[in-house]
């Protein structure tokens, strides 16, 4: 009786969490049927049919619209996300294994930068960018490296974080041993820490090139038509009411495969650096 | 007395770049946002600085309709969103807990909204929420009709009442996988034995969950109501994908950034963004400061 009772619920809990997954995937065939639909069948009454005719047509006109972003987002993601991990494991480092007198304190300043609206920073940030720009004669405003450098700075906390609470894991003994035997602070984190860092540096690196690829806010304040990342360009094409939807889903999909890419390959880091957001450990 | 120093010196010197652009590009700009929020420097182009004028614009900005309005649709978003998530998210590790065939393929189903942009997904939200009905309905309202319920067929995030809980539709989409996660972590973090022991003396399931497993999942809910909490009050990227700067679905970060590209004013955006960054203050810093004790103890 009650073995299958729990059999029972098991089939419903199964029934469930498919119907969810059901739910969960319409927005994906959304995108899918609508990129590959010719014009000639983006009446209402098609709306939710797959294609007649399939057609790459669409994909073709995204691609030519997006392309410039999507390598502007490269050309931030990529040096943004190495440069993030470099500082994360400085600081993680010294802030675990390391420390100096009131560490804690500076962690703990450090983590309310995680949570601070970057909207109460944005209005200054930008006249500060301008006068960077100014005194060291640099193309900070608008451009790709001055948005990097914002990612790279509000991207320290987190970083932090994770490194942080990675190396806290190394056993204290380690670092004593490399002291005793003469080795300086730079030294013991090359050949001790470093060589053990590949996880933390996986998680670092694949959640700054998330959430640089996907930034949208402080792209827009920060940077000009010619270094716009993906996501600008993206809602500029959707935003227009010219541009047909199978286009639009098309440039959609297109701006998301890089992050899709990273989840499904490297899903496991993805979580761990999710979980570390949670201020976790 | 100098070997001490000299043990954490080079520790501190090795953390100083990046305490000192904490210290300018956080707390630095966060205190020259307040002081231009403090100023009457209500015109971008003119090369004044602007007098100081205390909490002149704080106050004013009460007065402003769309003020209120933003301030009203956030809190409607807020409650939808917070809410649907945590409860989805619950749900979803609440079916899964006991360990289900398939369970690494539903968790990757169920989290992969979070890997892509709001801006990504606002295209595909906003078509599903297109707001026309009947025949020219296309999106969600389309799907009801085929089901036979038409009766559920509304103007979505147009509806010019309810429009911001439509809004939060694609935001629960999108994060209740994570929230599904940080609960699973919650269950399984639980002890087989305690359940147990329950159940020895006498707990029938139900009661083992009330008394044993929910008050063990306290922490993590309030972990999971952060997290919501300090994404909803700031939102944006998500509202511009779907509705653009219609004031219909106008919250308080829309608001701002329309302050200071269309307006040009930006003692007005500098004031609504402090509103923002003080409204997750309130509750960020309390819970900064429960979580530091925690970890000391």
């Amino acid at each position: 009786m009650t073995r299958g009772r729990a059999r029972a619920a098991r089939w419903v809990r199964l029934g469930l969490l498919v119907l969810f997954v059901v739910v969960f995937l319409i927005p994906v065939y959304v995108l899918l049927v609508t990129s590959f639909k010719p014009l000639s069948e983006a009446d209402p009454g098609q709306a939710w049919n797959l294609p007649k005719v399939w057609t790459v047509e669409a994909w073709r006109v995204a691609w030519e619209k997006l392309e410039p972003g999507i390598l502007n987002s490269f050309l931030l993601a990529i040096p943004g996300s190495l440069l993030s991990a470099a500082l994360g494991s400085m600081n993680g480092y010294v802030l675990s294994k390391w420390r100096f007198p009131g560490a804690d304190v500076v962690f703990t300043l450090f983590l309310f930068g995680m949570f601070i609206p970057y909207q109460g920073v944005m209005i200054p940030l930008v006249q500060l960018m301008v006068n960077l720009g100014d005194w060291f004669n640099l193309d900070l405003y608008g451009g790709i490296p001055g948005l990097t450098l914002a990612h790279v700075v509000y991207g320290i906390p987190i970083c932090t974080l994770i490194f942080r609470n990675y190396y806290v894991t190394i056993p204290d003994e380690l670092i004593e041993a490399s002291r005793v035997d003469g080795a300086g602070m730079l030294r013991t984190f090359w050949s001790i820490v470093l060589p053990v860092s590949g996880p933390a540096f996986a998680v670092v690196i694949i959640w700054q090139f998330t959430s640089m690829w996907n930034d949208f806010l402080f792209a827009v304040f920060l940077t000009g038509p010619t270094s716009w990342p993906a996501t600008v360009m993206l809602n500029n094409i959707a935003g227009a009411q010219t541009v047909p939807y199978s286009q639009q889903m098309a440039a959609a999909i297109l701006a998301s495969i890089p992050t899709m890419v990273v989840y499904v390959l490297l899903g496991r880091f993805f979580m761990r650096g999710l979980m570390a957001g949670a201020l976790k450990g | 007395m100098t070997t001490r120093v000299r043990r954490w010196l080079p520790g501190l010197l090795l953390v100083s770049p990046s305490i000192v652009l904490i210290a300018v590009f956080v707390y630095g700009l966060l205190g020259w946002n307040f002081k231009v929020a403090m100023t009457d420097k209500h015109n971008e182009i003119a090369e004044i600085p602007g007098n100081f004028v205390g909490l002149e614009n704080f106050v004013s900005i009460w007065s402003e309709e769309r003020w209120g309005l933003s301030v009203r649709h956030s809190i409607i978003f807020t409650a939808v969103f917070v809410g649907g998530a945590l409860v989805l998210g619950w749900f979803l590790a609440f079916l899964m807990e006991k360990g289900i065939r398939g369970e690494g393929g539903f968790r990757a189903i169920y989290l992969f909204p979070m890997a892509i942009s709001f801006i990504a997904t606002g295209v595909v939200w906003r078509w599903l929420m297109n707001s026309a009905t009947g025949e020219r309905a296309v999106g969600l309202n389309r799907l009801f009709g085929y089901l036979g319920m038409d009766f559920l067929q509304w103007q979505w995030f147009r509806d010019p009442d309810w429009g911001m809980a439509a809004m939060a539709v694609p935001a629960v989409w999108q994060m209740s996988g994570y929230i599904m996660a940080l609960f699973l972590a919650g269950f399984r973090g639980v002890p087989e034995e305690l359940r147990e022991a329950a159940r020895v003396d006498g707990c029938n399931e139900w009661q083992v969950y009330r008394r044993v497993i929910l008050p063990m999942l306290r922490p993590v809910t309030l972990s999971a109501l952060i997290i919501l909490g300090h994404i909803s009050l700031k939102v944006f990227d998500l509202v511009v994908a779907v509705s653009g700067k219609q004031i219909i679905t106008d919250v308080p970060a829309t608001f701002m950034w329309t302050a200071v590209f269309d307006a040009h004013d930006p003692a007005k955006g500098a004031t609504i963004a402090a509103y923002i960054v003080l409204s997750v203050v309130i509750f960020i810093v309390p819970y900064l400061i429960w979580n530091a004790r925690k970890g000391n103890r």
